[in-house]
């Protein structure tokens, strides 16, 4: 397959947490339309590197391109035309507490767009479709919600301009295996409708098998990228754990 | 699907033959410009058109809003009794098209709502109802605190925590010394000099001491004292406590078998009561030089002079009177920080709300003790 550009294209980054060293130049390529997960075990930097990324952190070194644009040495500006082509899910879901689901929403329809208040309600009601929440959900506040509901209304919200890119921390982290199910079939199906590239940060075994394309394991500071197949090849003790340990085997079944 | 973000204005045209009605679509319909023909969509009349043909396949880039639209005009053609004869859309995105298809949309997530009188009366009376409620929690709180104050003096090994205790004192007495001791300095320059100013017109110039005596013992080193820890400290409870609500800590303590009264408010208030009279004697000195440095640059009086005058003006009782609201006004604050702490919501906003409202409260309820003091005082001739 002739390689198009990669949406994503990480070189040589260098990350640290105050004295301690994170990620010693690591290379990425993400390509458009794949789904790729970041595995790797508590404290090795997965959502680190989700936040240097979407330029939450600031990494010590080392190029990080998202749609050709080399993000870390943008004007103010231009910035923002990036950020309306990504979405961002949080591992709490991020709601902001003081408004309602719908008016969470169609925050980024407020600052991107100019569409009128009643076309603005109508997307929002075709988004909470999309991703399984019903009218009753649109008027309730973040405090009101289940931790499922609080997700799906999360990328309602990160979904809401028809991204390029979606950012997914620890998605199903907290869900119970039917809800997480259930949200792993709906990213698939977003993902397909809408021809969205998937960056998620997991540690949740099911979700691998069932949705990744290519997996990008972080290990000593390092990343391994490959298909679930060509990764468990590695001897690597921690890589051999992860994929081969009992709950490996139970959910990828070798 | 390409980029969403720029491209070429959408558009559509209706042409009307006979009974057919024809529309074609083009251009960029996206989110970002979906307003453009979102209204004209709305208002397509449809009088005496008995079919509909959409065409869409010439719209060079549909993403959810532009798909969304297409589907809204076909249902809206429908729903005004025509019959849809064609519906096509540009190549690629029939998975889109199912999706918003396969979810039966018909109300539209509304979101502004408008208050009726109704809703004016319904807030008025859930306000009263929650300010009773809110009063009998007080109550509760207080004589909880209290019990649990009383059960320490009796058993004080099993409840009196010694080093949060002085932790607390140190922390709301000694850590308080140099902003207190400030702005006291300044008070007391401050008082001196409006005095000085007044009394030297009538050739009363010594009597600018009493005044600064009476006044700093009596009311104002405690008052203002209180006030600045009020802002400092009972803040910080309630600051404190709400957070540790939040993070579930509280929760907790409660399921180890920690006496949440015994191990956060009851250190912070005896603290606060320990320390806030210790407090108010360091003010008043503060307040007291300051005001002898003023009389002596601004009326000459010696520092021998000052203290002689002070001597006869004030005595023992002037000193005790402020000293006696102490106690109390420290009580009050930090009854008051630990309270709201407790009745933090685990949401962003409610910290800092309750901070507020534990520091105003704090303040109301000190300058109200303070007059009802100045009143008492007064009936007794002291």
């Amino acid at each position: 397959m002739a390689a198009a550009d990669p949406i994503i294209s990480i070189k040589g980054l260098v990350t640290r947490l105050g004295n301690r060293l994170i990620h010693d130049r690591v290379d990425l390529d993400v390509r458009r339309g794949e789904v790729i997960a970041i595995v790797g075990g508590s404290g090795s930097g997965k959502s680190v590197l989700l936040r240097s990324i979407v330029g939450l952190m600031r990494p010590a070194g080392g190029t990080v391109e998202v749609f050709g644009e080399d993000v870390l040495n943008l004007e103010p500006g231009a910035l923002r035309g990036i950020q309306k082509r990504w979405g961002v899910l949080f591992q709490e879901g991020a709601l902001f507490s003081s408004q309602t689901v719908a008016e969470n929403v169609q925050v980024p329809l407020r600052e991107y767009t100019k569409a009128p208040q009643a076309l603005m309600n109508e997307i929002t009601a075709v988004k909470l479709a999309m991703v399984g929440l019903g009218e009753d959900a649109a008027r309730k506040y973040p405090s009101e919600l289940s931790g499922g509901m609080k997700k799906r209304a999360s990328l309602a919200r990160a979904l809401v301009l028809d991204p390029e890119i979606v950012f997914l921390d620890e998605p199903t982290a907290g869900l119970d295996p039917i809800a997480a199910n259930a949200f792993d079939e709906l990213i698939r199906n977003l993902q397909q409708s809408l021809g969205l590239t998937v960056f998620m940060v997991t540690h949740d075994l099911d979700t691998l098998r069932s949705i990744a394309d290519r997996v990008a394991v972080l290990v000593n500071k390092k990343l391994k990228v490959g298909t679930i197949a060509e990764v468990m090849r590695d001897q690597d003790p921690w890589i051999q754990d992860y994929f081969s340990g009992p709950r490996g085997r139970a959910a990828l079944g070798s | 699907m390409g980029s969403a973000t720029d491209g070429s204005t959408p558009w559509f045209h209706v042409d009307r033959t006979g009974r057919t009605l024809r529309l074609t679509a083009g251009g960029s319909w996206t989110v970002y410009q979906a307003a453009v023909v979102d209204n004209a969509l709305r208002r397509i009349d449809t009088n005496t058109i008995a079919v509909a043909e959409i065409d869409a396949s010439g719209i060079e880039i549909l993403d959810t809003a532009g798909a969304w639209l297409l589907l809204r005009t076909r249902q809206q053609l429908n729903d005004a009794g025509l019959r849809i004869a064609r519906f096509e859309f540009p190549q690629g995105y029939s998975p889109l098209m199912g999706v918003i298809e396969s979810e039966k949309l018909i109300c539209p997530a509304d979101v502004r709502t408008r208050e009726s009188f109704a809703d004016v009366l319904e807030r008025l009376g859930r306000g009263a109802h929650d300010v009773l409620i809110q009063g009998t929690g007080i109550l509760g709180y207080v004589g909880r605190i209290t019990i649990e104050w009383l059960k320490t003096l009796y058993a004080p090994q099993r409840h009196f925590r010694f080093t949060a205790t002085v932790h607390q004192i140190e922390e709301v007495g000694l850590n308080a010394l140099p902003i207190v001791g400030l702005l006291m300095f300044l008070v007391g320059i401050v008082l001196a000099y409006q005095g000085a100013d007044q009394l030297s017109r009538f050739g009363l110039d010594i009597f600018t001491v009493n005044a600064l005596g009476i006044g700093v013992l009596r009311e104002l080193g405690v008052l203002i004292t209180a006030i600045i820890i009020a802002g400092r400290s009972g803040s910080a409870f309630t600051a404190q406590i709400g957070t540790m609500k939040v993070n579930e800590e509280i929760d907790a303590m409660q399921t180890m078998g920690l006496n949440v009264d015994d191990v956060l408010i009851l250190p912070r208030v005896t603290g606060l009561v320990i320390a806030l009279p210790i407090l108010t004697f360091y003010a008043d000195i503060m307040a007291l030089i300051g005001g002898a440095m003023m009389c002596y640059f601004q009326l000459g009086i010696t520092a021998p002079a000052f203290v002689r005058q002070l001597h006869e003006a004030v005595n023992i009782n002037t000193f005790l009177v402020g000293m006696i609201k102490a106690p109390v006004f420290a009580y009050v604050i930090g009854m008051v920080g630990c309270y709201e702490g407790l009745n933090v919501e685990r949401n962003a906003a409610s910290v800092g709300k309750l901070t507020t409202r534990s520091v105003v409260e704090s303040v109301f309820l000190v300058i109200v003790l303070d007059a009802g003091f100045s009143i008492m005082f007064s009936v007794l001739g002291i």
